[in-house]
């Protein structure tokens, strides 16, 4: 088996999960490529596997039939180079933020000093506007409160992959668009792989590299974009006519992925591209 | 109201209360001493006996504690099986609530029968015995209702399942556990005293309370009664400031 120039590739990965009604196809021949620090996008209609995807991707789970490769080694199990903040953002309630936080470095072997991880800490708290929150309890904060410290909780151990499911569900409009910008600022301080799942689109045009449209239940990719917006993007460049042509092509992607459009009815513009597909 | 002061203002208001309730309905009932004792008649058996009341207690506590001790060991490991395997909980289940319904009054002199003279040894297994079965149940439903979410934060990093084991599951469980650990310090304390006067052999409160009917000294009997309660209220606060130091987290602030 050769090994991929990929950060994280899925070859024709299926899944199934066994439920007391039989087996649920969910994934069903996904194929994807995201290259070493890039940024990819994943979006689809709820349901149709996302989460699933990350859990494979992580090696929290193996998937039936198919493989996940992490930096060029087969994925058997979990990896302490992987940062993952899960849709449902858990916090240990018997640990205040801050130990909430430090958490996975103590199961993650780092460089980092005792000091230098508490600091560290404090610095992504400020980035993701939670200065002053480090000693409160979990059940002190809000819902999108503790979402920003699952988000932190994810990168304090510096992973070279960061996994991130709906981080951003929980929030209104303009903490998440200022998160936007604090995610560009990240890579921009260390760089790092990153597979997003999201339901915004604007969200996955602003902020990734490339977006992976899913199909409907069981998924595979239906449809890749390239974003080729120029760097440093600012939130204007979503009202730039590139950004409106891609968001109108992933809307009419997602409806088709809904069952709810065909590929007749697709807007024109420049940037679409069939899914590849690695046979 | 200040907070603190309420809180021993309170109980003692009640208890006062209580207390003279009971002196007034013996008095104008015209009660005699056979039929019920009243409150006043307690402090001479109290004052009279204090050395024995001391060492009696003594007695009665201590192998309470050594039996709920063997409990909370016991329990927990038996509850860290059933909640970790699914296998043995559904073995283990029907045996342990079969075991539990058994009145312990009837085990007593089988436990007698079996160690013959060791006094100590069968009111602490007694006590045990009496006591494990709540930290069993609640340990091994704390460990299996664990949310899966909670245990892929630690296992997405690799972390091995005894890490998961110290730094999630036994944190999160112990509110149940101290929870039934408050049932259990009262199942032990009437585990111990039930030993020492169904099988009476001289030890213990049970012992003083087993004097008392002998010798048809019927104050003597209550005031053993509230030496116990007074024992059991002991232990029973013992165990919630222990929660509160080691699961005070889950106590929510009101409002
Ligand atoms: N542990 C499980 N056991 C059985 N079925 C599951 C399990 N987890 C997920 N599913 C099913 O698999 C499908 C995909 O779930 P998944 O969580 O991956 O969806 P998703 O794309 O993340 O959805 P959403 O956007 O709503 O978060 C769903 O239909 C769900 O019912
Ligand atoms: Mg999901």
């Amino acid at each position: 088996m050769t090994s991929s120039a990929h950060m994280i590739e899925l070859r024709e990965v299926s899944h199934a999960y066994r439920t007391k009604a039989g087996p649920l196809p969910v994934l069903d021949g996904l194929s994807m490529q995201v290259p070493e620090n890039s940024f990819c996008a994943v979006v689809g209609p709820s349901g149709c596997g996302k989460s699933t995807l990350t859990r494979l991707v992580s090696g929290l789970m193996r998937p039936d039939h198919g493989q996940v490769w992490l930096h060029s080694k087969l994925v058997t199990s979990p990896r302490p180079t992987v940062g993952m903040a899960f849709q449902n953002p858990v916090l240990l309630e018997w640990r205040t933020i801050l130990q909430n936080i430090l958490l996975p470095l103590e199961i993650v072997k780092s460089p980092m000093s005792k000091a230098e991880a508490i600091e560290r800490a404090h610095h992504l708290l400020d980035l993701v506007g939670l200065t002053g929150f480090a000693e409160k309890r979990p059940s002190e904060l809000s819902g999108g409160m503790r979402q920003r410290a699952s988000l932190c909780r994810s990168i304090i151990h510096k992973p070279d992959v960061l996994i991130l499911d709906e981080p951003f569900g929980a929030l209104d409009a303009f903490t998440r668009e200022d998160l936007w910008c604090t995610m560009h600022d990240l890579r921009r301080e260390e760089p790092f792989t990153c597979l997003l799942i999201t339901h915004d689109l604007r969200e996955s045009v602003f902020l990734a590299d490339q977006v992976v449209v899913m199909s409907g239940r069981p998924a595979r990719a239906q449809y890749v974009l390239d974003v080729d917006l120029p760097g440093p993007r600012t939130l204007d460049d979503l009202y730039s006519p590139a950004a409106v042509a891609m968001l109108a092509t992933l809307r009419h992607q997602i409806q088709v992925a809904q069952g709810r459009a065909t590929d007749a009815d697709a807007p024109l513009d420049g940037h679409a591209k069939p899914a590849e597909v690695t046979a | 109201m200040n907070d603190t002061l309420r809180k021993i203002l309170a109980p003692t208001l009640f208890i006062v209360g209580i207390l003279a309730l009971w002196e007034w309905a013996v008095w104008y009932n015209q009660l005699p001493d056979y039929r019920m004792a009243s409150p006043s008649d307690l402090i001479p058996r109290y004052i009279r006996f204090w050395d024995l009341f001391l060492i009696k207690s003594w007695e009665t506590l201590w192998r309470t504690v050594a039996g709920l001790g063997l409990a909370v060991v016991f329990g927990t490991l038996v509850g860290m099986i059933m909640g970790f395997s699914r296998f043995a909980r559904e073995g283990l289940y029907p045996i342990l609530v079969g075991f539990n319904a058994i009145p312990k009054a009837t085990v007593v002199p089988i436990v007698a029968l079996m160690f013959v003279g060791q006094h100590d040894f069968n009111t602490v297994l007694i006590a045990f015995i009496i006591s494990f079965f709540p930290i069993a149940v609640s340990v091994s439903i704390g460990l299996s209702t664990l949310e899966p979410e909670y245990r892929d934060i630690l296992r997405s990093l690799g972390a091995s399942n005894v890490t998961i084991f110290w730094k999630i599951a036994l944190p999160k469980t112990l509110p149940e556990f101290f929870g039934a650990l408050k049932v259990a310090v009262t199942l032990a304390f009437i585990g111990t005293n039930l030993m020492e006067i169904v099988s009476p052999h001289g030890r213990g409160l049970g012992d003083l309370f087993d004097s008392g009917r002998i010798n048809a000294d019927y104050p003597l009997m209550f005031a053993v009664l509230f030496a116990l309660a007074a024992l059991g209220i002991v232990l029973f606060y013992v165990v919630v400031f222990l929660e509160r130091i080691f699961a005070g987290w889950a106590e929510r602030s009101p409002g």
